[in-house]
Parts: C-alpha cells; sequence; structure tokens
C-alpha cells in the first residue's frame, strides 16, 4: 500500500507521538508486570532509535511476528487475552507497536485514538485527583498532536498547544452539560471479568494469628461517615463486621446458615449517620452497632451484621441509623448457644484449666469475664508486631509470650470464656476513627481495624466485651497511634503528630472527600436528586434525552456563533477613514474603490466647496498616520473626522 | 424520471453550486461549506462508543467524564474545521497559456481577514493534484491550482474542491468554487524541419518589413524595441498622449518567413499540423526571426517580439476544428 505525499507522516510530527505513547502508557507501570514494562520500553526505544537514525521501519512480517509474540506472552501471563489486565496490557503493547509502523497520517490518527483509549483504562485503577490531573495534561497533549498532525509543519509547538488547550476548554461545557444531563445507568451491561476487583483492600471473612495487624499497618481508607447531629464518643464507635464463630484451633470462621433475624431492643434514641464505604468486594456493609432502620437493599444477619446480596465493588453510600445501647437476642436459639461454646479438640490445655478454675470459683459470668479482664491488664503488651505461635497458640500467649495486638485478645478472651461455660464468639470490624474538622466526617482507616468479643448472658442477651480495652484504654479512647509504642510499623500517614501536618493532611482528605462524594459518587439518584432540585422531578431517560437533545443544541449554536463571528480587528487609522466616508456618503459623494484619497479629496473641493477645506484636513491627516512619521498619534486624524461631522 | 431529470440539476445547483461564481472575489459562506465526519474521525467516534460502553461497565465516573470531554472535543473541533474555511476570501487571478500535455495553473489568491492563521487548505482541480495552502492570521497567499491541459483551446477551470481537515481532523469541510477563470492551452509543439524561406510572400508594400535601409513611417513601440530606435521627434508631437513611436525602415536582407497552412502535409491530422506549426513560429522566435502566419481563415502579417508569438499561437490554438 503506498502513501499519497500528502498523506505522509512528516518527520518532526512522530516525536509527538512517542510523546503522547509515553503520556498515555507510563502510569500503567505502577501496576504491570514488570516484562511487559520492559518490553514495552524496547519497543519504545527501537521507534525512537529508528527514526533517529531515519532508517526504515521494519517490514510487515516482522510487525505480525511482535504482534504473536507480545499476545503469547500476555496469554502465558494472564492465561486470557480478554480479562481487565490482559486487556489493558494487549493496548499498551499495540501502542508501542503501533509506533513501529508510523508511515501515513492514519497511523499516526490510530496512535492518537489509541492514546486516548488508553486514558479511560487508567480510570479502572485510579480515579484520584492526581490521575486526573496527569490524565487531562495527558488528553491535552494527545490533542495538541492532532492539531500539530492535521495542521502541518507550519505551526510552531507552543501555537499547536495554546490551540489545543482552546480546544479542550471550549470542550468544557460539553462535559459538563452531558456529566449532568447523561441518563445514568448503574453498570455493569454485563458480566464483568473475574479480576475486574482485584486488589480492594479491607477485613476478611476469616481471623488468625496476624491478619488484622497486617491490615492495620495500611493507611487507606476503609468507609467514611458524617453524623446527622454531633459524632458520638470515640469509645462507643465499633462498626460491625463479620461475626466469626467456628475456631478450628488458629482461625476463626464465620457459621455458615440461616438463622432466625436478630431481636434488637434499643435503649437510646438513633444516631443518624451516612456512611461512604470505599469497595472492599465483600458483602458487609460494616454499620455502626447497632443498626436500625437499614434501607433497602440491606438485611441484618442472626448475628446483628448488616449485608446486603452483591459486594461492594465501588464506592457506595448508604444512610443509617444506629443504636449506641441495645439488648439483642436475649432470647437466644439453643444451637447458637452450644455452637458458641465449641473448642476443638485438647488443644490449649492450661488456658482450659484456668478458665476451668475460675468456673470452679464460682461467682457467675460476670466475675469470670471480670477475671480475664484483670488478666489481660495486668502484663500484656499491646503490639503490632507479636511473636510468632505455635499450635497451642493461645497458652503460648497467655503464658508465654504476652504480647499481642488485638486479634490475639479477641481469640484468647473468647476461648476462656467459652472453656469457662460461656456462650461467646469473635467479632471483627473496626473501631473508632479520626474526625476531620473541615468537612466533618469520620475518617475511618484500615489502621482502624479491630477485633473484639461478644458473650451471652442469661437475660442481657449478647454484650460486647472488648479484652483489648484492658490491655491498653488508650487504644479505645484516642486510637491506635497512642496505644502503640514507638516505632511499631504504623504507617506515616497515621502517625502524623504534627498539627500542620495532620490539617495538611485533613484537608488534603477533605478535598478528596468532596471529590468522591460529589465527582465520582454522581450515579443515577444523584441524578435524580439534582434534577429535582433543579425543578425537574420525576425525569425518565427518554425526558432526560430530550433535555440533553436541547441543552447540547443550545450550547452547539451559541459556540458555533462565538466561534465563527470574531470580526476581524479593523486597523484603527483604517476604521476612521471609513468614518469619514460615511459622513461623505450621507451628502451623496461616494468614493469609488480606485479613487485615492488625493483625488477623492479633488473631488469633494469642486461637489462640495464647503466640505473641501475640512475633508483636505481628513486626507492629510490619514496619510500622514499611513504614509509619514505620525503612525501612532491618531489624535490629529481622530480630530479632524470628528470636525468633518459639523 | 421526467420530474427527476428536471428536478437533478436544479438540486445539484442548490447543493453543490455548478453555477459560476464570475470573476470577482468570493466570501465563503456557511451555505457553502458542507462538513462530515473523516475517516479518523469515524475512528474516533467508535473509541468513544466503546469507551463509553466501559464507562458504563465498570461504572468509572471519571471515565464517563473522559469520554464527555471528549465528545464535546469532537463537536468544538467540527465547529474550528469549518471555521477554518468558514469567512475565507478567493479571488481568482489571471493564468498564463500552457502548451498541450503541460499542466495549467490557475492562479487563486486566498484573503485571510480573521486574526487567526487557517492551516491545512488544500485546493484540487482534479483530485489528483491537491494543492496544499496555508494563511497567517490577517494574511493573504496566492495558490496555483493545477489542473492537466490535453487539448488545445479554452481550458476552463472546473470546479474546485477547497477542503480542511484542521485542526483536529476529525472532520472534512469542503467547499466548491467555480470562478470564472479560462486558460489557453496551444497546441502542443511537434518538432519539423523549417519550411524552406521565401517560399511564400507577404503582399509587396510590406514586402521587407523589419529592415533598416529605407525609412517607411512610423509605428508604435512595442515593449521589444529598443530605445534607440525611438522617434523621439515625432513621439513629443503628440505631447505624451499616445505611445512612443518607432521609426520603421523597410529593405534589408533578413530573411523573412510566412508559416501556412499549406505547408503542412495535407495528410496528417489538424492536431499535428497545428503542432507542427506551433513548432515553427517557436523555433523561429527562438532564432529571432520575423515570421509571419496563414490560415484558411486568418493571417497575421510578420512580426517578431513574445507578443507577436502570443498572437501566432492564440491563433492556433483557437483554429476551429
Amino acid at each position: 500500500m503506498s502513501t499519497r505525499p500528502d498523506q505522509a507522516l512528516d518527520r518532526q510530527a512522530t516525536p509527538w507521538l512517542f510523546a503522547c505513547a509515553i503520556a498515555t502508557a507510563l502510569p500503567h507501570v505502577t501496576h504491570q508486570a514488570a516484562w511487559l514494562s520492559a518490553a514495552t520500553l524496547l519497543l519504545l526505544g527501537w521507534a525512537v532509535r529508528l527514526w533517529w537514525k531515519n532508517e526504515r521501519l521494519p517490514g510487515r512480517w516482522l510487525l505480525i511476528l511482535l504482534v504473536v509474540a507480545g499476545c503469547g506472552g500476555i496469554l502465558i501471563e494472564f492465561r486470557t487475552l480478554f480479562g481487565r489486565d490482559a486487556g489493558v496490557a494487549m493496548l499498551v503493547v499495540f501502542m508501542a507497536m503501533k509506533l513501529l509502523e508510523l508511515k501515513s497520517r492514519r497511523d499516526a490518527m490510530v496512535v492518537v485514538v489509541l492514546g486516548y483509549f488508553l486514558l479511560l483504562t487508567h480510570y479502572l485503577y485510579s480515579q484520584s485527583i492526581p490521575t486526573g490531573i496527569w490524565l487531562l495534561f495527558a488528553l491535552w497533549l494527545l490533542t495538541a498532536t492532532l492539531v500539530r498532525l492535521h495542521g502541518g509543519a507550519s505551526g510552531t509547538a507552543g501555537a499547536s498547544l495554546r490551540y489545543a488547550a482552546r480546544l479542550c476548554l471550549q470542550a468544557v461545557p460539553f462535559m459538563l452539560v452531558l456529566y449532568v444531563l447523561f441518563p445514568r445507568i448503574s453498570g455493569p451491561l454485563w458480566g464483568l471479568p473475574s479480576d475486574a476487583h482485584a486488589g480492594m483492600t479491607g477485613l476478611s471473612d476469616t481471623m488468625s494469628p496476624g491478619s488484622i495487624s497486617r491490615l492495620a499497618q495500611s493507611a487507606d481508607i476503609a468507609f467514611r461517615a458524617r453524623f446527622a447531629g454531633q459524632p458520638p464518643a470515640r469509645h462507643k464507635l465499633y462498626w460491625r463486621g463479620p461475626v466469626l464463630e467456628s475456631f478450628d484451633g488458629t482461625t476463626w470462621r464465620p457459621h455458615i446458615g440461616q438463622g432466625a433475624a436478630a431481636v434488637l431492643d434499643k435503649l437510646s434514641a438513633p444516631v443518624r449517620y451516612e456512611l461512604t464505604l470505599e469497595p472492599h468486594n465483600q458483602r458487609w456493609i460494616l454499620a455502626l452497632d447497632a443498626p436500625v432502620h437499614l434501607p433497602d437493599g440491606l438485611f441484618l444477619n442472626t448475628a446483628l451484621a448488616a449485608n446486603q446480596r452483591q459486594p461492594v465493588t465501588e464506592r457506595q453510600r448508604f444512610r443509617l441509623a444506629a443504636s449506641l445501647d441495645y439488648r439483642f437476642n436475649v432470647v437466644e436459639d439453643a444451637r447458637t448457644l452450644q455452637r458458641n461454646l465449641g473448642i476443638p479438640g485438647a488443644a490449649n490445655p492450661k488456658a482450659r484449666a484456668l478458665a476451668l478454675g475460675w468456673r470452679q470459683t464460682g461467682g457467675g459470668p460476670q466475675e469470670i469475664i471480670r477475671k480475664a479482664q484483670d488478666l489481660f491488664a495486668a502484663e500484656f503488651t499491646y503490639t503490632l508486631q507479636p511473636p510468632l505461635l505455635g499450635p497451642d497458640g493461645i497458652d503460648e500467649f497467655l503464658f508465654a509470650t504476652r504480647r499481642g495486638f488485638c486479634e490475639h485478645y479477641a481469640g484468647a478472651f473468647v476461648f476462656l470464656m467459652r472453656a469457662a461455660g460461656i456462650p461467646a464468639r469473635v467479632v471483627t470490624g473496626y473501631q473508632g476513627g479520626e474526625f476531620n474538622p473541615l468537612d466533618e466526617h469520620l475518617v475511618v482507616r484500615q489502621s482502624d481495624a479491630h477485633a473484639w468479643a461478644e458473650v451471652w448472658l442469661d437475660g442481657q442477651g449478647w454484650l460486647r466485651v472488648d479484652p483489648t480495652a484492658s490491655v491498653s484504654p488508650a487504644r479505645i479512647e484516642t486510637g491506635i497511634v497512642d496505644a502503640l509504642a514507638f516505632g511499631e510499623p504504623l504507617p506515616a500517614l497515621v502517625q502524623l503528630r504534627a498539627d500542620w501536618l495532620r490539617n495538611l493532611r485533613y484537608r488534603w482528605e477533605a478535598v478528596n472527600n468532596a471529590w468522591n462524594q460529589h465527582i465520582l459518587g454522581y450515579d443515577p439518584q444523584r441524578q435524580r436528586e439534582l434534577l429535582s432540585r433543579l425543578g425537574l422531578p420525576e425525569t425518565d431517560w427518554r425526558s432526560l434525552a430530550t433535555l440533553l437533545g436541547i441543552a447540547c443544541s443550545l450550547l452547539v449554536a451559541a459556540m458555533t456563533a462565538w466561534t465563527l463571528h470574531q470580526r476581524p480587528r479593523i486597523d484603527p487609522a483604517l476604521r476612521l477613514w471609513q468614518k469619514a466616508l460615511r459622513q461623505l456618503a450621507r451628502r451623496q459623494v461616494h468614493c469609488a474603490p480606485w479613487e485615492t484619497p488625493m483625488a477623492l479629496a479633488q473631488r469633494v473641493r469642486e461637489q462640495h466647496p464647503a466640505l473641501g477645506e475640512p475633508f483636505q484636513n481628513v486626507v492629510d491627516a490619514y496619510l500622514r498616520v499611513r504614509y509619514g512619521d505620525a503612525n501612532d498619534n491618531l489624535t490629529p486624524l481622530r480630530e479632524a473626522v470628528a470636525r468633518l461631522r459639523r | 424520471m421526467k420530474i427527476a431529470a428536471q428536478v437533478t440539476p436544479y438540486l445539484k445547483q442548490l447543493l453543490f453550486r455548478w453555477k459560476s461564481d464570475g470573476t470577482g472575489p468570493l466570501r465563503l459562506g456557511q451555505r457553502r461549506i458542507f462538513i462530515v465526519p473523516s475517516r479518523g474521525g469515524l475512528l474516533f467516534a467508535l473509541a468513544l462508543a466503546v469507551m463509553l460502553l466501559g464507562a458504563i461497565n465498570y461504572n468509572l465516573a471519571l471515565g464517563h467524564a473522559l469520554v464527555f470531554l471528549l465528545a464535546g472535543l469532537g463537536i468544538v473541533g467540527m465547529i474550528h474545521t469549518f471555521r477554518n474555511l468558514f469567512g475565507l476570501i478567493v479571488t481568482p487571478g489571471r493564468c498564463e497559456p500552457v502548451f498541450a500535455g503541460e499542466t495549467a495553473f490557475f492562479p487563486l489568491s486566498l484573503d485571510n481577514d480573521r486574526t487567526a492563521p487557517r492551516l491545512a487548505l488544500e485546493l484540487a482541480a482534479d483530485a489528483a493534484l491537491p494543492v496544499g495552502a496555508a494563511i497567517e492570521g490577517l494574511g493573504k497567499t496566492r495558490v496555483r491550482v493545477p489542473l492537466p491541459a490535453h487539448r488545445r483551446g479554452w481550458l476552463a477551470l472546473p470546479r474546485v474542491r477547497l477542503a480542511t481537515r484542521y485542526p483536529l481532523g476529525l472532520f472534512t469541510a469542503w467547499s466548491y468554487l467555480q470562478p470564472e477563470m479560462r486558460c489557453l492551452v496551444y497546441p502542443q509543439p511537434v518538432a519539423a524541419p523549417l519550411p524552406m524561406a521565401g517560399t511564400s510572400h507577404w503582399g509587396g508594400e510590406l514586402h521587407g518589413d523589419g529592415g533598416q535601409e529605407d525609412f517607411a513611417g512610423f509605428r508604435d513601440r512595442q515593449p521589444a524595441d529598443s530605445p534607440r530606435h525611438v522617434a523621439w521627434k515625432a513621439s513629443a508631437r503628440n505631447a505624451g498622449e499616445g505611445p512612443l513611436l518607432i521609426k520603421a525602415f523597410a529593405g534589408g536582407a533578413q530573411s523573412k518567413l510566412v508559416f501556412e497552412w499549406q505547408h503542412t502535409a495535407p495528410e496528417l491530422s489538424d492536431e499535428i499540423r497545428l503542432g507542427m506549426l506551433t513548432g515553427w513560429i517557436l523555433a523561429a522566435e527562438a532564432a529571432g526571426s520575423s515570421y509571419g502566419l496563414r490560415l484558411p481563415h486568418l493571417s497575421l502579417p510578420p512580426g517578431r517580439g513574445s507578443r507577436h508569438c502570443q498572437q501566432c499561437l492564440e491563433a492556433l490554438a483557437l483554429f476551429p476544428s
């Protein structure tokens, strides 16, 4: 296929395309397999070298071979060509290969369109503000490349960039209108590939020593909450996640199976709040204990945890209410109680003996609980770096190492209770949170992940007992930073102690939250709310489409009018001269196109002797501005024209 | 059928402006400019559609924003592509005659009275021979639109397609120009030996024109005449009103050539015969000889200089076939 000379790509345009490829593909390096990034970089380097040395591009067969090799590599790496990550990898590799095939302007166009497409793929991984800004710059560069490609070599790089910036800015009103009015569909339209939601952090549905302390080392935000009134005291903020009832000696697991719904007695007025949950790819909602008035789509399970049917794969908002003082399941199913007394095999004999001793001493369950709390309060250390435990983990922990994180305390406490004959279970979730005074949101991070215990007492139902509170009251009262010794591997972001740094972080998180809530969180529901606030209640997609059509047409018309009717700037001297000619025309003297000012002055003197002198002055002044040295001084001409009017 | 046959030219006229635009300057208004997505634009639209599906499927808020921004960019690009032609002033120029088989160039002057430049304009009278143009803000440029001249005679400029894809290449905007321009195409010269000098004679009174011995009167000065031959006194009598006069002499031994239609072999086709005459005239002009032309329907007295040469060639070009 030969290329017409006017369609050929000029040499100076090629570096633009390299820049485009780098700007659009580079951020993928952070989450791509290293060999893919290296291969892409190699291809890019090759293309740059060929361009630099002005050598021939590789032939078709070599390119086909490269494509096959690339696809093969991806197939081996991902075991598929389709999924999310494999698709992105394919696009990146194709982008690099297309750079080896830059012959015509059409090839360049393909690179730019591919670049636009690659921009979208970044949002699969991050939709944060920095990503948005980086991609905005990349979009600008891509558009400038288009301008450069089609404007030919006559425009400078600066001119292309300026023009592209203008085009992008003019496109913004369209984006806003479309963003607000385009009928939103809550996806997915079809099944997502299995890796669509890979790499989300959060609680898991099992607990073993180390699982929560690992999570607590992440500063990622788990969810945010905004209370309708004053937020409750910190030590009351227990956000309930999975409740774990089965124990196999090392790992706690939830009980699988249906049970009767939880029976809840509210003992205080409900606290209303809005929860914005970051995606964690699980079904639980992490509502504040104890959830009341659940919205549609959520349900309470038998262990008082709020769940929904689909995993939370994207940021979701819930309007919830909680009763902070409550009693639940005062009458409990016998099988459930039996289940919550089970301890496996004969492991941990010392702990069993201790609990049995407590039970035989008498004093009832309250006394046993108090004894266990006293034990923890005496000589245990709260740390993120506990020593490894063997098969008799609980014995080792209770009698030898005595160092642990909340999952050790909760697990050991529940074990002791069960051994002492008190039904007990582990509850995981989050505790506390940090109040951001700027946007009045309570931010709960992964580092606030927590595990506590629940015991069932006759006549009182399930009671929360937090053994960590006995070990380290600061953990519950002020947070994990104060509870841990200096030098623990907490994320730096959480540890900020200096006021100004903390303030900076509050500010940044408030901006991020606003971005999440208002920009990213614009969903069908928000769209309905906004439209009804604008006086358009009850909109369906048809009326939205009509509205969108009207708004876009108006915008196109306005933009066209504004773009096309920028009047040319007339030279001011010429404008004054034309004004003088209009004065003449009013007196029936018309200047012919070929008439020079001098000839016209001559004719005016003959036809209108009275006008001869003033017009001669205008002509003199005009000629002086035009051809004389009075280049900038328009005053004499202006005055002469003004005198002509009289 | 009959109605369709009547309506079609009218529609074509309405849509594509087959009518002549005359010889004056012409400003491109919105009714003359057409715009459709280019192939690149279709690719872009396809990519946007797929991106929108992806953004909906994965529920990407910023993905929506990106797709909408790009859609807006497409619309803005369309407006700017349109603007690249809108208001452009096209003024036809004068074109130089060419010989058949050569390429005729029709000069058009493009005026931009806007402060923004208009880049990447493409003009084509013949789709295979596009010519590019770019005009600075408030600038002016001249383009020569090429058109192959196959046959002698008047070559009228057909519809010229003025197209652009600037700035984004997503849309092609074009306009048809039909300025009234024509180019004279001389016959293609055919190399042939000169006929024998003096085989033909011009009328007696002009015999020996161009010599330098006997004064034979005055004639108007031609640009090719040397200033030494100007009759200054005689010219002064006209008080500068008329052209300068040249003293003409008769007699002299210069060769006198008159090319005649009959000199060419009658068994050849008219076009070849005209080509031979053309070749002779060019050869005689190049040699600096004086030559005349006698065709069945008109005669040109012997003379010299580029203007005489042009007259002869024009006569040959417009020879009725």
